[in-house]
């Protein structure tokens, strides 16, 4: 059977979704990064100097962007999907000849979309403030497919446990934003006391945002192939763990 | 051919709960079948299970000679489901609620616009499309499910309590409309709580209580087995005690208005003619309750 209707169907859902209701979805990451730039970038940054040879500026727009993209990744799925349940237009797709597979992709997809997008929106009020040449494009590209992948998949996983739209708030409030600020969105690791430094190589963000700054600015804390490594092998996991999830009918199916 | 094979089939929920205790159950292809029963009989769990909306515990299912665990896709294809509760997606347009269901089921847009148009229009809510279905009133609902379920055109349709809490003209509507649905070949499934909707409208039942089939029969068959009809009799006379009939059992209700038991062996004539002979008058008569009632309390209890 072929599943590219399904797909397409799902994927033309997803995206009808969060640009029908836009001033949700893309407006907020422009007026917050504008303030961003504006503070950390022009008003602090002017008075912190160059980071690895590029201003400080420069320094913080590959960070925002993409600390953009994995929360908005993220909170598609986790929304969309979560709401899917609770509406419980989810047995649409169930008594349909849908398999697990392509629903995954279809709102992992989604959330792809929005996570690009918003990326894009996010370049787009950056270059009001600074101009950044692309260091390598396949590189800054595929960390941001990528990272975006990453984040829509764990907001599925998040939204197939989700009870209550409190649950869907916690992992973003509690894990994603401290793990995003904490990740080198503002600072280099050579800024940080040893110790400091030692603890921050756990946490995974900080991997893809340097690896996406090495894309964008030529300039990285981490090893770029390592960093693919490891996007790769969480993405690999968790899509694993979202198709065991749904062929158990976890939150989905009594 | 059969529509729907059901072979020993249970579900045990996780609490313990055995909502079905091995079903077996036949439905022939172009039947109007009723599936009565209790709240909480299983009638719910079963039709989540025909449907892919729950995960059965053991026991086979197919449709149309698919199985639905071996030939899932195919078997899947053939059903159109209308469930209890509305489960649309509230914000989209009428239109796209049941256009993107066609999606699902492989049909290209372009294809799947024209379904959606056939299918609006049967359900009379072509002149809603493009409204956003939350808007729509209960018994719209109804037939926006109904028009989902029916755009990849099924061969099997399941109606799940489709006319619970619509006004008596939009429940006839409705049965005309599933009644039009059967005629041009699609077997039909009805759960229901009104038993004169399943009365009139089906020619086999199946009744389930407490996970089992109690009963299984054509519903001529079935009606045959009542032996005793209820009448309310509106008389002229006014009468201060019920009057006393050797083989019916009559009460009276007011002053004017009897209740009578009638033994499908004794009849309505003999009844007249002894009211006659009192010199009562009867001015109107009806029956009591739906047929079909008595039986089914009789058997789920």
């Amino acid at each position: 059977m072929n599943y590219s209707v399904a797909f397409r169907t799902i994927l033309y859902k997803e995206i009808r979704r969060f640009t029908r209701i836009w001033p949700q979805t893309l407006l907020p990451p422009a007026i917050t990064t504008a303030l961003y730039f504006l503070i950390f970038g022009k008003l602090i940054g002017e008075r912190i100097g160059s980071v690895h040879g590029v201003s400080y500026m420069d320094y913080i727009v590959p960070g925002v962007i993409l600390m953009s993209v994995i929360s908005h990744a993220y909170s598609n799925v986790v929304s969309s999907f979560y709401s899917t349940k609770f509406q419980h237009h989810i047995e649409e797709l169930l008594v349909a000849p849908v398999p697990n597979w392509v629903i995954l992709v279809g709102y992992v997809c989604g959330g792809i979309a929005r996570g690009v997008l918003v990326g894009a929106v996010v370049t787009g009020v950056s270059m009001l403030f600074t101009h950044v040449s692309v260091a390598n494009g396949w590189i800054t590209v595929s960390v941001l497919v990528l990272t975006a992948t990453l984040f829509a998949l764990a907001g599925f996983i998040n939204a197939v446990f989700a009870d209550s739209f409190d649950d869907i708030s916690i992992i973003p409030n509690f894990v994603l934003t401290p793990l995003s600020y904490l990740g080198g969105v503002f600072y280099s690791l050579a800024m940080l006391p040893p110790i400091w430094q030692t603890i921050a190589l756990g946490n995974p963000i900080l991997y893809m945002i340097n690896a996406f700054r090495y894309g964008l600015i030529g300039v990285s804390d981490v090893d770029i192939v390592l960093a693919f490594e490891m996007i790769a092998g969480f993405i690999l996991f968790l899509s694993l763990f979202s198709l065991l999830l749904m062929h158990k009918g976890v939150g989905i199916k009594n | 051919m059969k529509a729907l094979s059901i072979q020993n089939l249970k579900k045990t929920y996780a609490n313990g709960f055995q909502a079905l205790k091995g079903v077996d159950l036949e439905v022939d292809s172009g039947d109007f079948f009723a599936l009565l029963g209790p709240n909480g009989a299983g009638k719910s769990t079963m039709i989540g299970i025909i449907s892919s909306l729950v995960t059965k515990s053991s026991g086979v299912v197919s449709v149309f000679g698919h199985d639905l665990e071996k030939d899932t896709n195919q078997a899947k294809s053939c059903i159109g489901l209308v469930p209890q509760e509305v489960n649309f997606n509230q914000f989209e347009t009428v239109k796209n609620v049941v256009s993107i269901q066609a999606g699902y089921y492989g049909i290209p847009r372009k294809q799947a616009l024209a379904q959606t148009e056939q299918s609006l229009r049967q359900m009379d809510l072509w002149d809603k499309r493009n409204l956003v279905s939350r808007r729509l009133s209960g018994g719209m609902k109804r037939r926006l499910m109904i028009a989902r379920a029916m755009v990849h055109q099924p061969r099997l349709l399941i109606l799940d309590e489709p006319t619970a809490g619509v006004d008596i003209e939009i429940r006839r509507a409705m049965w005309q409309m599933m009644q039009e649905v059967n005629r041009q070949g699609t077997t039909i499934i009805l759960t229901t709580h009104y038993l004169e909707e399943a009365e009139s409208l089906c020619r086999n039942i199946a009744i389930i209580n407490n996970g089992e089939i109690v009963e299984k029969s054509a519903m001529n068959s079935l009606l045959q087995r009542i032996h005793i009809d209820h009448f309310v009799l509106d008389i002229a006379q006014n009468l201060s005690a019920a009057p006393c009939i050797e083989g019916y059992e009559i009460e009276l209700v007011d002053s004017q208005v009897l209740n009578v038991a009638v033994p499908k062996s004794h009849g309505l004539n003999r009844l007249f003619q002894q009211l006659s002979g009192l010199g009562i008058e009867v001015l109107s008569l009806k029956n009591k309750s739906n047929r079909l009632e008595q039986l089914f309390i009789d058997l789920v209890q």
